[in-house]
């Protein structure tokens, strides 16, 4: 029974870093243009990026 | 629409194509032929404007930008770019003057930032080409454009020349770039739609996890041939959903409960109510289960409810938030500096809300003015679109009234300002709409209406029923509770709350294909209350562009004229070269701003700068002043004496006003409008002039829309800013009978109400800015995609192409959308209300009426899609 415990804890404590993690990129504005990221993969850039 | 004069023009770009100092390797740059085969014959190479026949582009500005782009390496650009119809053509036009300093900000680290506005972004090629072009820029730190809300933002190293000599160079490959006051900017960070995604993410999570728990706790309840699950583990589970599933409810509800609670301390209830109230309850009886070891806990339902609402709010916020960005961005583009002169000779540029009355400005070619006044030095013509939506512009001379917001086509001119910031006409009409929006925004959507009957009378039914199994048969606390939490769930109002929104889903969907886009979604409501519909004339009913009128016309003069209208945006040059047909163009045509187009010893413009010797020697006809020489274009006034040549073409001196004087005569807008036709004369050597007039075409189907309108019962109105004579003309033509001309945005504004007054619905379709506070006004208003933008912004339906049955077919699809939403309703409450006795017995436990609920939810989707069938 105490194998449950162990991974009850442990998908609390992914999931918890897994939300952390979105609510970091959503603080960072990388939803801020969707549009624009979903066509700068077809970009042809062989230089470095500003 | 500018009229170019070519040496400014060429001036300009030749400084900025010298200004990229990028390297030119031609080796690298993939030649674009065969991306252009798609493309008809005479698009110009750059932009795909029409272009003479037999050249490769429009203009020399086109020209220069498209070889600055290949000498850059960057010339896959064409290949790639596809061109968006609903944008602004990427043509260099000669920049409007502007000083960056009031928006440049200092960054501490030595950078300076800026951030503009971007007109004129057809696809993700363009973002790539601006990138690219900053990007081989040393000065440049970033250069970054957002493609959803179009926006550039730009930081470099240097002074404030280099950050001008950047702008100076995305423009000349076509695209316009106007600053953003920051004050706005900071005020545009959308902190809502952050919260509501933050709630998204937090309930999604917790709903995923209580998910999974419950899936072992039903998975244990029910394997019946299994050990099923003692009562320990099971209470385990349930603690532990209840640790996720409450502070998930608690931080991601909000929304629901700050909507519910400020609809409650308003003494109302709105649609968040009875979720909010439903939430919590089922929050708060699952913990009183759990606490008390019993088996229906229902935290997956509570957070999973919230998550998909959420969602639904999510996305909508997104929608209304890229059509909010694109609103700020048209008004950023309208937004105006200006150059006023001080007593003392020098010029400062001020922003528009730091001219006073009595200043005088300074508005150069191709500025836009700044505030209302008076012309005190220079005569030119003005593009008035942005105000009246008329096409053609408009000839002012010293006396003569101008508009903020409309621009200076010709030569500079001076003007003292007579009102300004708040007292332009352009404000008074921002106030009139924003007085109509807040009237209209008391129109309470049907929903909502009925949310405010319904939700107190569940509420007291679960509250009776709880009161009554409690203290009345005995039953315990939990039981109580459970059974009012079904009569709760068995009455929530989650069909009803999809009865409404999945008909105008459906309904707004079919209308988006058949080119409609409706804005609002209470409109379709407002849509079906119509039985009235006032229409304005320019634009609306009649073709935005004018035609010529063919008549009596010899197609040798057309073409030769043609050939000399080519290379000229007039847009009675365009007209002309649209009706003439493929035409070379004239290389040694000069344009002469604000009068003709001269080739040679051929002439194409107003009648003064035909039959004169030149731009500048004095008109041979006696008896004419400066009068005589309007701006090409426009309806010829004033007597004519010494005339030598016979001119045939001319209609006889009677049927044309004659107005001797050379004052403005004032129409209700204040300013000059020709009350004969636009016309352009043509003078060849041996040949005499010729003249062609133009006229306002209706719209192909405007007359069957009317008679169509008139049959199904609705009330047919015209009002119009222009001259009773072409009012009248139109009206005889489309068959209504009810007009009103030289209507003022006051005046219009005033008949719409009047008719509200009366009791009638109206349905207002319109254009110009001088028709937007009457759209406000208006019960619904619609625009055609042409309008002026701050009519588009208005406007609850926006409409696309050249025909008017987009109005016959709002109304029929309102009418059919609100039937269907009826039908919902009284599906919805039905289904509930045979269900409710049962709750109240008891006979029903929560999953049952969960069950029950979602399948009246699925019967009303189910139902809405007959609003998409084509009636």
């Amino acid at each position: 029974m105490t194998v449950v415990l162990y991974l009850l804890f442990g998908s609390l404590v992914l999931g918890g870093a897994g939300l952390g993690v979105f609510l970091w990129s959503l603080r960072s504005g990388q939803y801020e243009d969707l549009e624009g990221s979903a066509n700068r993969i077809l970009f042809d850039d062989d230089g470095p990026k500003r | 629409m500018t009229v170019l004069e070519r040496g400014r023009g060429d001036a300009v770009l030749a400084a900025a194509a010298g200004a990229m100092g990028g390297a030119i390797d031609p080796a690298a740059d993939p030649v674009p032929h065969t991306g252009m085969s798609a493309e008809p014959a005479h698009a110009c190479a750059h932009c795909g404007q029409p272009a003479p026949a037999e050249r490769r582009f429009c203009c020399p500005g086109c020209a220069v930008a498209f070889d600055t782009v290949r000498s850059l390496g960057l010339g896959s650009y064409y290949q790639r770019r596809v061109l968006d119809p609903d944008q602004r053509p990427p043509r260099p036009e000669a920049a409007e003057q502007r000083d960056l300093t009031r928006f440049i900000a200092e960054q501490p680290d030595g950078t300076q930032e800026l951030t503009l506005a971007v007109d004129g972004l057809q696809c993700g090629a363009c973002v790539w080409l601006i990138e690219s072009v900053l990007g081989r820029d040393p000065a440049v730190v970033t250069g970054r454009v957002n493609m959803t809300t179009r926006r550039l933002r730009l930081a470099w190293r240097g002074s404030r020349e280099d950050g001008t000599r950047l702008i100076a160079a995305i423009e000349s490959l076509g695209y316009r770039l106007v600053p953003f006051d920051m004050e706005a900017l900071t005020a545009a960070r959308d902190e809502t739609g952050r919260a509501l995604i933050r709630a998204l993410a937090v309930a999604g999570f917790a709903s995923a996890n209580v998910m999974f728990l419950s899936i072992g706790v039903w998975a244990g309840e029910l394997a019946g041939w299994l050990d099923s699950m003692g009562p320990a583990t099971r209470d385990l589970l349930h603690w532990v959903s209840a640790l996720i599933a409450m502070p998930a409810i608690a931080y991601s509800g909000m929304p629901f409960f700050r909507s519910a609670a400020a609809a409650l301390r308003q003494g109302r209830t709105n649609m968040d109510v009875p979720i909010s109230v439903g939430v919590t309850l089922v929050t708060v009886m699952s913990l009183s289960e759990t606490m008390s070891g019993g088996p229906h806990a229902y935290f997956d339902s509570a957070i999973t409810l919230l998550f998909f609402l959420l969602i639904g709010r999510v996305l909508d916020h997104r929608a209304r938030g890229q059509a909010r960005a694109i609103a700020e961005q048209l008004l950023t583009l309208r937004a105006v500096d200006a150059a006023v002169l001080r007593p003392d000779g020098t010029t400062v540029r001020l922003g528009q809300h730091a001219i006073n009355p009595g200043d005088r400005i300074l508005v150069g070619t191709g500025e836009r003015v700044a505030a209302d006044g008076t012309v005190e030095r220079g005569a030119s013509s003005v593009d008035t679109s942005l105000v009246t939506g008329e096409s053609l512009p408009v000839a002012v001379i010293p006396g003569g009234q101008v508009f903020a917001g409309t621009l200076n086509l010709g030569e500079p001119l001076v003007v003292r300002a007579t009102a300004t910031g708040g007292a332009t006409l352009l404000a008074e009409c921002v106030r009139l709409i924003e007085a109509a929006e807040a009237r209209r925004s008391r129109f309470v959507v049907l929903a909502d209406r009925v949310a405010r009957a319904y939700a107190p009378a569940v509420h007291l039914a679960a509250l009776l029923t709880f009161l009554g199994w409690y203290f009345g048969a005995g039953a315990s606390l939990n039981e109580s509770l459970l059974i009012a939490a079904a009569v709760l769930i068995i009455t929530c109002p989650c069909a009803l709350a999809l009865a409404v929104p999945a008909v105008q889903v459906i309904a707004t969907s079919r209308l988006f294909r058949a080119g409609v886009l409706l804005k609002s979604p209470s409109a379709l409501e407002r849509l079906a209350e119509v039985d009235t519909v006032v229409f304005d004339k320019t634009g609306t009913l009649t073709e935005p562009s004018l035609a010529l009128v063919r008549e009596g016309l010899d197609p040798e003069a057309l073409s030769v004229a043609a050939s000399l209208a080519a290379s000229s945006r007039h847009p009675l040059a365009r007209a002309l070269v649209a009706a003439a047909g493929p035409v070379a163009g004239r290389e040694d045509v000069v344009e002469h701003a604000g009068r003709g187009l001269a080739a040679g010893d051929v002439r194409l413009g107003s009648w003064g700068f035909c039959v004169d010797g030149g731009p500048s020697s004095p008109p041979p006809l006696e008896g004419l002043g400066r009068e005589a020489d309007r701006g090409w274009g426009e309806g010829y006034r004033g007597t004519v004496r010494g005339v030598s040549t016979p001119h045939p073409n001319r209609p006889p001196q009677g049927g044309r006003e004659q107005d001797g004087t050379g004052t403005a005569s004032p129409t209700q807008d204040g300013t000059r409008q020709s009350a004969a036709s636009p016309e352009l004369w043509l003078t060849r050597p041996g040949h005499p002039p010729v003249r062609f007039g133009f006229d306002e075409h209706p719209r192909p189907d405007a007359t069957a829309v009317v008679s169509r309108l008139k049959g199904m019962g609705f009330g047919v109105h015209l009002l119009s800013g222009d001259n009773p004579a072409a009012v009248a003309r139109i009206a005889e033509t489309l068959g209504i009978t009810s007009w009103q001309a030289g209507q003022s945005p006051v005046d219009k504004v005033a008949a719409v109400e009047a008719m509200g007054a009366q009791g009638h619905h109206v349905l207002m379709v319109g254009d110009g800015l001088n028709d937007s506070p009457s759209l406000a006004a208006a019960h619904v208003s619609a625009s055609p995609s042409t309008a002026a933008d701050i009519s588009q912004t208005v406007a609850d339906a926006v409409f696309q192409g050249h025909g008017l049955s987009p109005v016959t077919n709002l109304i029929s699809t309102a009418r059919r959308a609100r039937r269907v939403m009826r039908e919902n309703l009284v599906l919805a409450i039905g289904y509930n209300v045979l269900m409710v006795p049962l709750a109240v017995a008891g006979y029903v436990t929560p999953w049952v009426a969960a069950a029950a609920m979602s399948s009246s939810s699925i019967l009303v989707i189910a139902n809405s899609f007959r609003a998409g069938r084509v009636s």
